[in-house]
């Protein structure tokens, strides 16, 4: 197989991922989006862990490991935000939040 | 020079299916209009991309993909669903206004240039996902890099998590 399969692959799923953060107003949905982004980015980094595995490196493998505790520990504390912002405004529609605007 | 067993049919048709199915319901989830049928299309891409951990032998990715993100993100990311009160069925309010006309043309834009670098780039390497005759796919390599060479990081993220774990209890709590 080509190796490209799996990177464009990776590719397609990260420009839906970007979409979605740009286009989505509700807090939870952008929270899904970035979790499509990272997971094209672990599908690329096991693509590359089989292309370099004959020369016995496995370091793509542990790459995708560590991104998805990274990524299971920012859905905690994002949506522990999210609740926080909805329990003090009732909503959770992310063009409300406009303080920081001069 | 290429033998007909380079080729690799079944892989390649196996590919081929779980990838449409992948990016379809990818689609699912930044278009539709109800947060739980995003959520469920969600679970589809992580499978997906579980399936295609196991065409690239790494097997221990694959099953922790399954636990983490299908047995806990996903039950994590439902509660969030729930306790914010979201709209069952179709809910008119989860996009900006006329944002597709910028974010279609960034996206479009990223993936052209992504595209042309990587088949500009790799043309046509290939990698063999049969997964005989080398050491791929050992899950005892991978814990002996975790804990040697990749050892610090591993310390440092489980004080990640559990910052994370005790954040998201001091955020979330009441009072």
């Amino acid at each position: 197989m080509l190796v490209n399969n799996f990177l464009i692959l990776g590719a397609v799923l990260f420009c839906i991922g970007v979409y979605g953060v740009i286009v989505r107003k509700n807090a939870v949905l952008v929270l899904m989006s970035i979790e499509l982004i990272l997971n094209s980015v672990n599908i690329n980094l096991l693509a590359f862990d089989r292309l370099w595995a004959e020369s016995g490196n496995n370091d793509g493998s542990v790459f995708a490991l560590y991104i998805i505790a990274v990524a299971a520990a920012e859905v905690g504390v994002g949506l522990a935000l999210v609740l926080l912002i909805f329990r003090n405004r009732k909503t959770i529609a992310l063009d409300d939040l406009s303080e920081m605007k001069g | 020079m290429m033998l007909a067993s380079d080729i690799q049919v079944a892989q390649n048709i196996g590919f081929g299916i779980i990838a449409a199915v992948m990016v379809l319901a990818a689609i699912r989830v930044v278009t539709s209009k109800n947060v739980v049928h995003a959520a469920l299309s969600l679970i589809a891409v992580m499978a997906g991309s579980a399936a295609q951990y196991l065409l690239l032998s790494a097997e221990f990715v694959a099953v922790t993909q399954v636990l983490v993100y299908i047995g806990a993100v996903m039950v994590l990311f439902l509660f969030g669903v729930m306790l914010t009160r979201a709209k069952l069925g179709k809910d008119v309010d989860l996009d900006n206004k006329g944002a597709w006309a910028y974010g279609a043309p960034v996206a479009l834009l990223m993936l052209g240039v992504m595209v042309y670098v990587l088949t500009k780039g790799f043309k046509d390497t290939k990698i063999s996902v049969s997964g005989k005759g080398s050491n791929v796919g050992q899950n005892s390599l991978l814990s002996d890099k975790i804990f040697s060479s990749y050892a610090l990081p591993f310390w440092a993220l489980s004080f990640v998590l559990l910052a994370a774990v005790i954040g998201a209890i001091v955020l979330a709590r009441k009072d």
